[in-house]
């Protein structure tokens, strides 16, 4: 079974355990900065919302490297980039519509998400579930079960 | 090596920036933060400097767990002396800006001197610079962040600002950082305008700034952390649901909620301004005061609130910047713009908690002084004339304009602005000041609850809850039930609760995590992070020696045992209501215990035997 990353936004309290879970899994440090998710806050909503990427079927960045160094991981479907290959053009940044690879002016060299090799360290660190990893043909499961818990087929008995 | 083993030193008269190595002996012995700063306060200022004065230094301060993932590692502190007690002060803000400190690769900021004009620090990694602030001063603290990001470009940067209270010195000025996070009491953000300095802005991107010393301990010991906080029903239930405002109902109904001026102990109108009211919809737009929970870096408790106000209120009906979701009232801000002067509208106390946001001022000195200032004019000797309107106990009205005032300076918020102690004095009535070294009380009522009345008295940066906080024992029975009226074992209680509070600020995590740890959950957090052998007997002995520390500069400072007292209404009025009723403070019994379980002398000074064995 193949897995991806599902967020519920209205989980996420902004805590950023997530961010810091990932600059350590690819950086041994906690400095959020170097996360490849990022939480975004929208003070005026009262909303905190964890984005990353979601790994296209029909991948952009892939699509879009020259040196073809955006490849896929068959087992988990991540896409990832080789840091070896990778020259640091940035044009997957520009080709990806969702601003979730980006630049690291350190290593000269393009990241993103790569689910951690199907044990993405965001996920783990969640404390409100707002981060799930998940059947990936399901990622709408829990939605469909609390509205099915909605339906009334027996008012009789309510 | 939690450390970054690096302090900045901030000279704002010569507006130079200079790096210097932390005094490792001392991150020994006082751990961070709180305890760290502190020891650098007190080794480089006199005792006795007027809080405004240039020689008066201000210190921003993480500590070891500070930017790391055990929960709630996001804590900074602000230390200086406070200009509203006179006293050591410290206030402990939550938030992100803590955490972006520490990425940046720096342990302490030490601001020293005034600067000639206005200046704001900006601090991006190992650089640190002086930025003119001219075109900052005269703006809230809500403009000041939204402008620094805006030159910089940079909608990542962390910002902890003053807003206009703070410069003009209203003497329980916060510095407010992320918008709602407040280092909130003793006027450290006045401190802060008197140097001319009106904001930090911190951009931390190093990943080489401090390392863990166990990484593989620390995670086991951060996440089984984590778990005992998940499992707690007030850490996993209660706060992220009602925030701390789930205690308000709770003690009222215990008869320990100081009501108009402290002369009630209960609020007919507590359940009004409630947590549990906060998620009821309101009948005018349909909706509920609470948007959501929030929480600060790394916390998994999550118990701050988020809300929006009814834009149809009188309060903010033409003011649209008001109508969005921001920081909504937690339990001490509630119950001091609330049942402190008698006040039960939700809205208008969501409205004067923005204000005290946008304009960095303490909601529980600014309420509490309310509650003052009202019973002054019920007694005839504050007239309508000199406020500029009525000010009878309960006026919505009232509490909003002299929130708007004191925002501003202007017209009898000037007055407002002092405080109580002074506000009390001015007009003969110092005994109706309802504070502890000139600052006011929190939300509980120290004759109701002996133990929280004994912490009131011997705290050393003034009347607070967040230094011994006794309604653990007495209201949660954490870690035992203590019955609120007796006074057995209170003091040695509360000599264990100040020297853990201590260490908790000093680890850069926060106070609420105790609600379900004890040292022994914190022990290995900071055991595996830190270099160097932390024992739980010597946390708590580190504990004892920043107390003692902090108390040693009072006394140098001028105070005296003359000073842990209590205002004559909890020593003399009983309560009239509720389970606690004819209750009146029995410090007398207490004090003299409390000093002998400390190794003080009868005077409240540490003897020499105590001073040898902390090494203060």
């Amino acid at each position: 079974m193949q897995k991806s990353l599902h967020i519920d936004p209205n989980k996420c309290t902004g805590c950023l355990q997530c961010e810091m879970a990932c600059a350590w899994e690819n950086h041994r440090s906690f400095t959020i900065a170097k996360s490849r998710i990022k939480v975004f806050t929208f003070h005026k909503e009262g909303r905190f919302v964890p984005y990353t990427c979601t790994q296209c079927d029909e991948a952009w960045c892939m699509t879009a490297c020259p040196v073809d160094a955006i490849r896929l991981d068959p087992v988990t479907g991540a896409k990832i980039v080789l840091e070896p290959t990778c020259v640091g053009c940035k044009v997957c940044t520009i080709a990806c519509p969702f601003g979730t690879i980006n630049y690291v002016a350190s290593t000269g060299k393009v990241q993103k998400c790569d689910l951690c090799d199907g044990e993405p360290a965001c996920a783990k660190a969640c404390p409100t579930g707002a981060i799930t990893y998940v059947d990936a043909d399901w990622t709408g499961l829990g939605k469909m079960r609390q509205w099915a818990g909605k339906t009334d087929t027996n008012p009789a008995t309510v | 090596m939690a450390w970054t083993k690096n302090v900045l030193r901030v000279n704002l008269e010569a507006g130079t920036c200079t790096t210097e190595p932390l005094n490792m002996q001392w991150a020994q012995d006082y751990l961070g933060q709180r305890g760290l700063a502190t020891k650098y306060l007190v080794s480089e200022i006199d005792p006795k400097v007027d809080p405004f004065s240039p020689k008066n230094k201000l210190i921003f301060v993480t500590g070891p767990l500070t930017g790391t993932m055990a929960a709630t590692g996001g804590r900074y502190s602000v230390v200086t002396k406070g200009p509203l007690t006179g006293a050591i002060a410290c206030s402990n803000s939550g938030g992100y800006f803590g955490a972006e400190l520490k990425f940046a690769g720096w342990d302490m900021v030490i601001f020293e001197g005034a600067s000639p004009k206005p200046v704001y620090l900006l601090i991006n990694d190992g650089k640190a610079e002086l930025v003119d602030a001219s075109h900052l001063w005269g703006k809230t603290v809500w403009e000041t962040e939204e402008t620094i990001k805006a030159q910089h470009q940079d909608p990542q940067i962390r910002v902890a600002a003053i807003g206009r209270a703070g410069e003009n010195r209203v003497l329980y000025a916060a510095i407010v950082n992320d918008l709602h996070r407040a280092a909130g009491r003793s006027g450290v953000g006045a401190v802060m305008g008197s140097k001319n300095l009106k904001a930090v802005a911190v951009r931390g991107t190093r990943t080489d700034a401090y390392q863990m010393a166990n990484p593989e301990a620390f995670f086991a010991a951060t996440e089984a952390g984590k778990k005992v906080l998940a499992a707690n029903g007030v850490t996993g239930q209660g706060l992220p649901t009602y925030g701390t405002q789930v205690l308000m109902n709770v003690i009222n109904e215990l008869g320990a909620l100081p009501t108009r001026n402290h002369r009630d102990v209960q609020f007919e109108g507590a359940h009004d301004i409630s947590g549990e009211a906060m998620h009821e919809k309101r009948p005018t737009d349909g909706k509920a005061n609470l948007v959501t929970n929030g929480a600060c870096f790394g916390c998994t408790i999550a118990c701050g609130r988020i809300s929006r106000m009814d834009p149809g209120h009188f309060s903010v009906k033409d003011k649209p910047q008001y109508h969005g979701a921001s920081g909504g009232v937690e339990y001490e801000a509630a119950w001091a713009l609330g049942a402190a002067n008698g006040v039960n509208d939700l809205e208008a106390l969501t409205y004067a908690n923005f204000l005290c946001n946008e304009d960095g001022f303490d909601p529980i000195t600014f309420g509490a002084t309310v509650g003052a200032a009202m019973e002054l004019y019920e007694m005839g000797v504050l007239t309508e004339k000199e406020v500029g309107f009525k000010l009878p106990f309960g006026s919505t009205e009232a509490m909003v304009k002299l929130a708007e005032l004191t925002a501003k300076g202007e017209g009898f918020g000037k007055i407002m602005g002092l405080g109580s102690k002074r506000l009390c004095t001015k007009y003969g009535h110092p005994e109706l000041s309802m504070t502890v070294k000139s600052q006011e009380f929190p939300a509980y009522d120290g004759r109701a609850l002996q133990g929280m009345g004994l912490a009131y008295a011997t705290n050393n940066r003034g009347a607070c809850h967040l230094r011994g906080y006794m309604v653990s024992p007495e209201v949660l029975g954490i870690p035992v039930k203590m019955e609120p009226q007796a006074t057995e074992g209170k003091p040695a209680m509360l000599k264990a609760f100040q020297d853990l509070t201590a260490v908790v600020d000093s680890a850069g995590i926060c106070l609420f995590t105790t609600f379900a740890w004890g040292l022994s959950d914190i022990q290995p957090q900071i055991q595996a992070a830190c270099e160097g052998d932390w024992s739980e007997e010597r946390l708590l002995l580190v504990g004892e020696r920043i107390w003692n520390m902090e108390r040693e500069f009072n006394l140098a400072a001028g105070f005296t045992a003359k000073d842990d007292n209590l205002p004559p209404r909890l020593m003399k009025e009983p309560a009239k209501t509720g389970p606690q009723k004819g209750a009146v403070s029995k410090l007398d019994v207490m004090l003299p215990e409390y000093y002998r379980v400390r190794g003080w002398t009868p005077d409240g000074v540490p003897t020499a035997e105590t001073r040898k064995r902390l090494g203060v």
